[in-house]
């Protein structure tokens, strides 16, 4: 546990009273305390290129009145710095007259150990794995002409200090573990990326050689795509592997489904509440309380406990993801999605680990009832215009099928859909439900938080496919 | 106030002088303090105001090749003793890397010149709240807009970078930016577009008038999007799309790119991979650039260099690391590159829109569609069609693909350069691309 106040001029005390004094008038607000250690031991080009350590404290304090924030954060915790963040939140709240909602719901359950995970493995242990996945892929096959892997690992402590001294705090483990590997054949070049990750120490997730399944995939991938054609060009129908693939809900639905677009009526979905947004049979939830997983958290980023969102119940809209302000402002209440990439940024609704449940189709049935189309497996990463409702997804592993059968595989392609529309264009849910392998970031506003998804194989009517073959 | 140079100075020392101390027979370290305030305004009322004191050091330890770092915003000194201590730690246990070293000393920057890149103005938040009011009255004047969010920032900067060589410079920095962001709807459609302006003197930065008028109509001509078939066409790239293109090059040209093999101009050096008429500039003395700087983030000098000169590759974006590996030297782009433009071409705006019978022009790109390995490229984009000159109707939910290295030669450039960002490009044409629609 992070004692915030240690080497500080600055008393819990004193804290709880510029606090209290500073929200008074407003509505609602906190003062956020953290500190992160994390680091990255890299391995790139036959050597470790990089080896790094950093130790980040700060504070961010915020206070709400009406729809309006004021927010000021500071590296030093000290009386003076605290002092001029309150200032500066009372200059811009000058005419706040709320009334502190000092309510917040409880919950002693935690998702993920207390562990610093950057100290369960030493360093030479590290440097060790890496020098063996750099030599297993290297030997494995002669066309790797690049291999690069690195742990990155961290542990975040948070405190919460609300108006009347109430306290929350969290102690957040998290890891990655990543391969990528270059492969060249006749000339050509292609990648291949794999990783594993999540709230425990790097050795759960590495036993048993596990790394050499993570590097197989990697150059699996790669190696696939050296024997990749051109991609079709045009709207076709579109088979989705299981897993990380479900950055299309991500992407498509998810971000539309967020508090703050909605409030705001800038997302494709804010008149769509308890209307069909999509086929019978598809459940959408957003969940933090998986245990270990990237997604999940045990308290959001304003204390409140996170829970199991439902946001589309077989086809039709349930639930915003909302933190408290907009919650409060949409007359509901939070649901524990309030997250920031640090203490320098403000709270927004957001993802935690998104999830399509099971259908009962298998992923066979699906391919061989497409006449022409393509079977993405893996991807890069998505984007979305939440207003227009447009998104995509970069392909990093598919295939045509042709006659109801897989065939060659094609390179990667940009596929683009429609977010409101994309999930009535679902015509058979699979059987077989994958969470990702836990390597999801999720930029918003400038803000990257750690996120999970989730699905069964799917079949969608039609989708544009970026490819370029006519 | 942001943090004066004697103070900066003083920590970068104390670092410098712990690190020997702790064995280090190297080290480097930048000590940087920014402080920035922001306003946000949503439909004509204050929605947001946000101020950052944000402190950075980093540090780097060498035990002759052998290399480790840190970083940490705690600037306390008993912070930094344990920090420097484990980093030297972690420095011995790091295994040596032959590449590894500080820059050469005669490659060094001898001076910081003034490029008149601070304006010491401070914009009190009262006046940000006039700017930004005046900017909203003006972006919702027509019906259809539904929403509107703008938002004003004022940022000042002082850093320091040291060496064990000797080397210790730094500058102080400043920028003002405003951004309009507006939604409009009509019975069709909900589309969103800005406008954005950002420079080092608050008097340069555009006024709110202009702003809310180009984010407004940018918006509004959006409404009613249609999608079209797939078909080979001619592409034109509005300004701010045809900078990330330039951007992706840069990326392609990085000496840790080209010395790990992963970029598609790998071994492409004094060759034609642009059509001749193209030339790339990375001029570092431009006067308020935003990209402007006398040395890069190893203290190497900076110089203009000519990227591109008739379409041939002349030089990688080179930093000492990556140098040493390639046995070439320095050319002070450790960091990237400072202020980064293609030269204006022959054509003026208007006959580069007549140039074809029709065409798209692209004002928005979504996804991460730029594969450097292999110069493949594939976005989600919004735009217009264009027939006979003319903008005929936006279009949406179309993607555009192709390779870099044909699109490079196909590439025709208007004479519209203007410098907005730190990487800018005129209106941009690549014809023969992929469009995939309905």
């Amino acid at each position: 546990m992070s004692n915030f106040f240690e080497k500080s001029d600055l008393s819990r005390n004193d804290a709880n009273d510029i606090v209290s004094d500073t929200l008074k008038k407003c509505d609602d607000g906190e003062l956020y305390l953290e500190n992160s250690k994390s680091e990255t031991i890299l391995l790139d080009d036959n050597k470790i290129k990089n080896s790094s350590y950093s130790s980040d404290l700060g504070f961010g304090f915020r206070a709400v009145s009406n729809e309006v924030v004021a927010y000021s954060h500071s590296n030093e915790i000290s009386k003076n710095s605290l002092k001029r963040s309150s200032d500066n939140l009372r200059s811009t709240l000058k005419s706040a007259k709320g009334i502190y909602n000092h309510s917040i719901p409880k919950s002693n359950k935690k998702y993920y150990e207390n562990i610093n995970p950057i100290e369960q493995k030493t360093l030479n242990e590290k440097i060790k794995v890496l020098n063996e996945v750099n030599n297993y892929l290297r030997s494995k096959d002669n066309n790797i002409k690049q291999v690069t892997a690195n742990f990155n690992g961290e542990q975040k402590s948070i405190e919460i200090i609300r108006s009347g001294g109430e306290t929350l705090t969290d102690i957040r483990p998290l890891i990655r573990f990543n391969v990528s590997v270059m492969v060249e054949k006749n000339g050509r070049k292609e990648t291949g990326v794999y990783g594993i990750g999540g709230r425990q120490s790097y050795d759960t997730y590495l036993k048993d050689n596990n790394w050499k399944s993570v590097c197989d995939e990697a150059l699996r991938i790669a190696s696939v795509n050296l024997e990749s054609k051109p991609a079709p060009a045009g709207e076709m129908k579109v088979v989705l592997g299981p897993g990380w693939p479900a950055i299309l809900i991500h992407e498509a639905i998810g971000h539309g489904l967020e508090g703050d677009f909605n409030r705001k009526k800038t997302s494709a979905f804010h008149n769509l509440m308890g209307q069909r947004v999509a086929s019978e049979g598809v459940t959408i939830v957003d969940d933090g309380t998986i245990d270990n997983r990237r997604g999940s958290l045990s308290i959001d980023d304003e204390g409140t406990p996170t829970e199991k969102t439902v946001l589309i119940e077989n086809g039709i809209l349930k639930n915003f993801m909302q933190d408290r302000l907009n919650a409060r402002l949409m007359k509901t209440k939070s649901t524990g999605s309030g997250r920031r990439e640090n203490y320098r940024h403000i709270v927004l609704p957001r993802m935690r680990n998104t999830m399509m449940l099971n259908g009962k189709q298998t992923q066979d049935e699906m391919i061989k009832s497409v006449d022409r189309g393509i079977f993405a497996v893996s991807f890069g990463g998505g984007q979305v215009d939440i207003t227009s409702g447009k998104f995509v997804f970069n392909c990093t592993e598919a295939y045509e099928i042709i006659d109801g059968k897989i065939g060659s595989p094609i390179k990667g392609a940009t596929l683009i859909g429609d977010g409101p529309s994309i999930l009535k264009e679902v015509s058979m849910v699979g059987n077989d439900m994958m969470l990702d392998p836990g390597i999801g970031t999720c930029g918003k506003a400038g803000q990257g938080v750690p996120v999970g998804v989730a699905q069964p194989s799917i079949l969608i009517n039609k989708m544009t496919v970026g490819g370029t073959k006519l | 106030m942001v943090k004066d140079q004697e103070y900066l100075e003083k920590k970068a020392s104390y670092c410098l002088d712990l690190a020997k101390k702790f064995g280090a027979t190297n080290a480097s370290v930048s000590v940087i303090n920014s402080i920035s305030e922001t306003v946000n305004f949503r439909n004509k009322k204050l929605d947001e105001s946000n101020r950052s004191d944000d402190l950075a050091i980093e540090i780097s330890t060498y035990i002759n090749k052998k290399k480790s770092s840190i970083s940490s915003s705690n600037l306390l000194n008993e912070n930094l003793d344990v920090l420097i201590e484990k980093c030297v730690e972690t420095t011995k246990n790091t295994p040596e890397d032959e590449f590894n070293s500080l820059p050469d000393k005669d490659l060094l920057a001898q001076e910081v010149k003034d490029f008149d890149l601070y304006d010491e103005t401070h914009f009190e938040n009262d006046k940000k709240i006039d700017y930004l009011k005046q900017l909203e009255e003006f972006a919702s004047n027509d019906k259809k807009i539904v929403n509107t969010e703008s938002s004003f920032s004022e940022n000042k900067s002082n850093f320091i970078l040291a060496n064990s060589q000797g080397f210790c410079k730094g500058y102080k920095s400043s920028s003002f930016s405003a951004s309009s962001v507006i939604v409009a709807k009509d019975e069709n459609s909900m589309e969103r577009d800005y406008e954005y302006t950002s420079k080092c003197h608050l008097k340069d930065i555009k006024d709110a008038k202009s702003l809310a008028k180009i984010a407004a109509d940018q918006t509004i001509r959006k409404l009613s999007p249609q999608k079209i078939g797939s078909e080979k066409i001619s592409i034109i790239f509005d300004k701010r799309i045809a900078k990330g293109i330039l951007s992706t090059f840069a990326s392609a040209i990085a000496s840790s790119s080209i010395s790990r093999g992963t970029s598609f101009l790998k071994d492409k050096i004094h060759k034609k991979i642009f059509s001749e008429t193209i030339n790339i500039f990375d001029k570092p003395d431009m006067l308020k650039g935003l990209g402007s700087r006398s040395f890069d983030a190893e203290g190497v000098k900076t110089d203009t260099l000519q990227l591109v000169e008739q379409g041939v590759l002349k030089h990688y974006l080179v930093d000492t690391y990556n140098g040493n590996k390639l046995n070439i030297k320095s050319n002070g782009r450790c960091g990237g590159t400072s202020n980064l433009y293609l030269e204006n071409g022959k054509i003026t705006y208007k006959d580069l829109l007549n140039s074809n019978k029709k065409s798209l022009y692209i004002t928005e790109t979504i996804g991460h569609g730029s594969n450097i390995v292999t110069g493949d490229y594939s976005v989600g984009a919004t735009g217009f069609f264009i027939e006979n000159g003319e903008f005929k109707y936006p279009i949406n939910e179309i993607t555009i693909a192709g390779n870099f290295k044909d699109m490079f030669q196909n590439m025709i450039l208007a004479n519209d350069l203007e410098f907005k960002y730190s990487t800018n490009s005129p209106t941009m044409m690549i014809e023969g691309m992929v469009v995939a629609g309905k």
